[in-house]
């Protein structure tokens, strides 16, 4: 059976992708399982999508544990360890990851022992919540991967999933896609079926016994508030608002008001100061602003731009 | 016939629409809105007849679902965990009218603390309603089962709502392939719904069950019920000779998978015993002879065929995807019941907990558990009823806990 992972952000078409593969599967003649995994779902925030695939009916269900393929629409989300990119992967496990950075740099980086992959980003883009056409693009690169799946299957897969969107839509994803099937001809076939796990021999689930605990602890409560706090959700930003203060009038802090996470606190000179641990880069404030003093720029550039050690 | 990939909630709208349903009662909740969002576009389109109203509520949606079935049409309904509850009232109510419609919930675990992911602990709430229960493991089961449902609970001889189930996310949100029939074939089967003396009409009142009554009245009507879901055993097989004569699928009251010559057997509910499956065959090379039991009608308790494989086991691991607080997994219950009341020697029952707020199986567990029931039977003594709980799972509950503790100090809240 054929276990394919696809993970991104909340707005890069993930599910699509799923959707778009297990299509293409279909069409060749196999059984196939194709599902999102949503939770809060937010646009930027970490998501995934899977599909299975094999020639017999499919009993297994539920998150891929292990994954023959895992596909990465967005370079950002590796280290992030809440997206779980790497889960159960090992060295079975093709990763592909959709980077503008060399293979060597992410091979050293995460010191992995399965076979690595690049899908070169060809353009740019300001958002990447907004990378064009990535979830065909990304199913077009696995459904050459599991070598498994003709040029047709894929492009009758795009028309079956998207002919909704309009014929001139459905030509901008078949383009991208079909440029991915082929960049990635060399790789055909890498990814490979992996065995239901066998009984002859199989590692102890290392059950405990739960230990009975008093109720005030094991009662679900936390009898303080504030307690979003130690969720970071500036993880999901792909735009990042940027004061500048030479502009800044201090005024009655209207960016503080209007953000709706709270993510912008007033210090006691009277400035403004942006959260980046929570900012979510809804970007309110940078068209609320009276003075224009709160400019755009995408994340990745920034990180990218930041010295060495500086996180956010 | 067509095959198309559709996700739980895609084949639970096309059942509905192949039914041919005249009204839908709708109210979204998380995981079950996309089967009202389906409907709602055919409407729209004209690809599907009927008409489609939102309540405020699920307690005013299962009330017009039981009211439009008392005037004789045929009608449909979906909801899910909280809302199943917010509706619990009204499904009493309406089952004792004994109006015919069909419901589809999507499982979800319940609240506090609250999840979006399945467990059986909403639908098992409704055991006792009077509803019927039929629970599926596939998006194709999901599909055959909602018109199965109609003409079960539309028969002469039963009379009563039944429930369609299906996991959320693990069915509700994935796709698989599924087999549409053509409407023909289906209207062919399903036949015209005949209300005979359902026919309340809004411009001439009748009263329906609202009497108070005393003890022999009530008792007779309450036990009336129950006569009618026992006889629904009967008619549903019926119903599934005929269904697999018309569209080539079989599904018996019960599930048996690989249980010729099994000595042991795992037993569960729902999705996840396709997971099981998947174990048995790997178990089955490994040289066990193991089976699974699934029942797919949960009331009625099909008794009789739990009592002709069982007893022939010598032991079975009752899978509990629900937990009934202060006793223990609720179908470990009912197969005990099965058991007593005879002097034939019976398998040993060993009750496990798992699956809770869609916490994953995996395979190892399974191979497991039939090592415990194994050696459970060798020792002639079945261990206290056991969790599915590993360290990662306690780390993962410490590691929130610490937060909580942490933030209770830090922000002043009570130790």
């Amino acid at each position: 059976m054929f276990r394919i992972r696809f993970h991104g952000r909340g707005g890069q078409g993930m599910k699509t992708a799923s959707r778009i593969l297990g299509t293409a599967f279909f069409i060749e003649g196999y059984e196939i399982q194709d599902a999102p995994r949503y939770g809060a779902e937010r646009r930027g925030a970490p998501i995934f999508a899977y599909v299975r695939a094999a020639l017999e009916p499919i009993n297994e269900r539920g998150v891929i544990q292990h994954p023959d393929l895992v596909i990465v629409a967005d370079d950002t989300l590796v280290p992030a360890p809440a997206a779980g990119v790497l889960a159960g992967a090992d060295e079975h496990t093709v990763l592909l990851i959709n980077s503008h950075e060399e293979k060597e740099i992410w091979k050293e980086r995460l010191n992995l022992q399965g076979p690595m992959l690049i899908l070169p980003i060809l353009e740019e883009v300001e958002d990447r919540a907004e990378l064009p056409f990535i979830g065909a693009t990304c199913a077009g690169a696995a459904a050459r991967l599991v070598g498994v799946i003709s040029r047709p299957s894929l492009e009758q897969a795009i028309h079956d999933e998207l002919e909704h969107l309009g014929q001139a839509i459905v030509e901008k994803n078949l383009h991208k896609s079909l440029e991915a099937y082929d960049l990635m001809a060399e790789q055909s076939g890498s990814a490979t079926p992996s065995p239901v796990r066998s009984a002859q021999v199989w590692e102890n689930p290392g059950w405990i016994e739960l230990p009975f605990e008093d109720a005030c602890l094991s009662t679900p409560t936390i009898h303080a508030g504030a307690t979003s706090e130690m969720l970071k959700t500036g993880l999901w930003r792909t735009m990042r608002p940027v004061i500048d203060y030479e502009h800044c009038n201090r005024c009655w802090w209207i960016c503080s008001t209007f953000c709706p996470d709270g993510a912008i606190p007033v210090k006691e000179d009277g400035y403004p100061e942006i959260d980046y641990e929570h900012c979510k880069g809804c970007l309110i404030c940078v068209a609320q602003c009276p003075p224009h003093a709160i400019a755009a720029i995408p994340e990745h550039k920034f990180q990218e731009d930041a010295p060495e050690g500086e996180e956010s | 016939m067509k095959r198309l990939l559709l996700t739980g909630n895609g084949a639970a709208a096309w059942g509905a629409r192949l039914a041919q349903v005249d009204y839908i009662p709708a109210f979204p909740i998380t995981p079950q809105t996309e089967i009202i969002e389906a409907i709602g576009q055919w409407i729209d389109n004209g690809e599907m007849a009927g008409r489609m109203v939102t309540l405020e509520s699920e307690h005013s949606m299962i009330t017009a679902a039981g009211a439009a079935a008392a005037t004789g049409v045929r009608v449909f309904s979906a909801t899910s965990s909280q809302g199943l509850l917010y509706g619990m009232e009204m499904l009493f109510t309406v089952a004792g009218w004994r109006a015919p419609f069909v419901l589809a919930n999507v499982s979800r675990g319940l609240s506090a603390p609250i999840t979006l992911e399945p467990d059986h602990n909403d639908i098992l709430a409704a055991r006792d309603s009077g509803f019927l229960q039929i629970h599926c493991s596939t998006c194709q089961e999901v599909l055959d089962s909602t018109i199965i449902a109609y003409k079960l609970g539309e028969d002469a001889g039963v009379r009563l709502p039944v429930i369609v189930n299906q996991d959320g996310f693990y069915l509700s949100f994935t796709r698989e392939p599924v087999e549409v029939p053509d409407q023909e074939q289906v209207a062919k089967f399903l036949g015209q719904f005949d209300p005979e003396n359902t026919r309340f009409r809004a411009s001439t009142p009748e009263s329906q069950a609202v009497a108070v009554l005393g003890g022999a009245p009530y008792s007779y009507f309450r036990y009336e019920s129950h006569l009618a879901a026992l006889n629904a055993i009967k008619v549903y097989d019926r119903i599934a000779d005929e269904y697999e004569q018309l569209f080539g699928r079989r599904y018996d009251a019960v599930e048996s998978y690989r249980c010729e010559d099994a000595e042991y057997l795992f037993v569960m509910l729902g999705s996840f015993a396709t997971k099981a499956k998947a174990a048995v065959d790997q178990l089955r090379e490994a040289g066990w002879r193991i089976g699974l039991l699934r029942p797919r009608l949960l009331r009625p308790f099909p008794e009789k065929l739990f009592q002709q494989t069982l007893t022939v086991t010598k032991g079975v691991a009752v899978i509990d995807q629900n937990i009934s607080m202060g006793k223990g997994g609720v179908l470990y219950t009912e197969l005990a019941s099965v058991l007593a009341g005879s002097t034939e020697p019976a398998p040993l029952l060993v009750s496990f907990i798992g699956g809770l707020g869609g916490r994953d199986i995996t395979p190892e567990e399974f191979y497991e558990m039939a090592e415990v029931t194994k050696k459970a039977v060798q020792e002639g003594q079945a261990p206290p009823p056991r969790l599915l709980y590993t360290e990662t799972d306690l780390r993962e509950t410490r590691k929130l806990q610490a937060i909580a503790q942490a933030e209770r100090s830090e922000l002043g809240g009570s130790e």
